[in-house]
């Protein structure tokens, strides 16, 4: 019944001019996402959405910024961007002490980390299009990548792959594209500004496949 | 000293996916290493992050997950559909499911063809040596 609302509701999105298109940032703990969207925020609102930190699980709630007008090559879109908290499998208090945190900042910040990540996978059903944001540095086969996406793809809501922190020496990016080859795959550095008008690009085919 | 516990895939086929994880979980928070034969579906695999995440106190921190899943070659449009329908008709059987609790695993480490599993007791051993 839930499927049948759904298909019904892509139906009545391809007949009318859809104003704002939601578009998910999701992606493991310190992958990137918030200084990404961020970038998007900055480039077209002027504003940033959120906090950025060497310590995971900064976002540990919600962000959102509506109306994010985005003109590209003659196109023009309005997205609301939603930045998300990282999903993880475990949260260890004691891994935010190496990062001169005491032990009770650690416990509000583990407690509130878990929290997110609970808000984060409620929200996956809402989403229009998803951004799954990837460090470019690490191994890419790990369970919380394959589940996310997996679970979008179940979803049927069309996830774009962006492999972030590419100005790094030790990213590889034809390791993700090999890890999720069904799934388009750009490199961009958020951080030091690479490849964000490729990432545009893949943005808005992402979007004209979605239907929207 | 390490458990693992197999559970083989006619254990929770009869389950609805509230109680596949709620089984799941009872055996890892008792700190067993799961050996799932099989795996769950991605949305129960996120409901089972989501369980976590409210389970997570002062002695449990979370579980490690990983799935071997044999990539099939599937050329055919016969072999699609047959590969459909058994998937459809008894569930997701193949590949194998590893699930533990996060005190015990360290670390799960996947490429394509090969899974390192990394306990925690290991490291600190291995430190110790040192």
């Amino acid at each position: 019944m839930v499927d049948f609302f759904k298909i019904l509701n892509r139906v009545f999105n391809l007949f009318r001019q859809r104003s704002h298109i939601k578009l998910g940032f999701y992606g493991p703990p310190n992958s990137g996402k918030t200084t990404l969207a961020n970038k998007l925020c900055l480039d077209w609102v002027g504003e940033k959405i959120g906090k950025v930190s060497k310590i995971p699980h900064e976002t540990r709630e919600i962000q959102t910024k509506e109306k994010v007008n985005i003109k590209h090559k003659g196109k023009e879109l309005t997205f609301n961007i939603i930045d998300t908290p990282g999903i993880a499998t475990k949260i260890d208090y004691e891994d935010f002490l190496k990062y001169n945190l005491n032990k009770k900042e650690a416990q509000t910040r583990a407690k509130e980390a878990t929290k997110g990540i609970i808000e984060a996978i409620k929200w996956l059903d809402d989403m229009d299009c998803v951004l799954i944001v990837l460090d470019a540095t690490l191994n890419p086969y790990s369970q919380v990548n394959i589940t996310i996406i997996g679970n979008l793809a179940a979803r049927k809501i069309p996830v774009l792959i962006v492999a972030n922190k590419m100005d790094l020496k030790k990213a590889n990016l034809k390791k993700i594209e090999a890890a999720f080859p069904q799934y388009p795959v750009i490199g961009v550095s958020a951080f030091k500004d690479v490849n964000i008008d490729g990432l545009y690009d893949s943005l808005f085919r992402l979007v004209k496949r979605g239907g929207y | 000293m390490l458990t693992l516990q197999f559970v083989p895939y006619h254990e929770i086929e009869s389950l609805v996916s509230e109680d596949r994880i709620k089984k799941l979980l009872g055996l890892v928070k008792e700190n067993k290493i799961v050996l799932l034969q099989g795996r769950l579906k991605f949305i129960e695999e996120t409901k089972l992050i989501e369980s976590t995440m409210e389970e997570i106190n002062a002695t449990f921190r979370g579980i490690e997950i990983c799935t071997i899943y044999p990539k099939k070659r599937t050329n055919t449009f016969y072999e699609i559909l047959k590969n459909e329908l058994v998937k459809t008709l008894l569930g997701e059987r193949e590949g194998l499911t590893i699930i533990g609790p996060a005190t015990l695993i360290k670390e799960i480490k996947r490429d394509p063809n090969k899974v390192l599993l990394l306990a925690t007791e290991m490291v600190k051993k291995t430190k110790k040596k040192r």
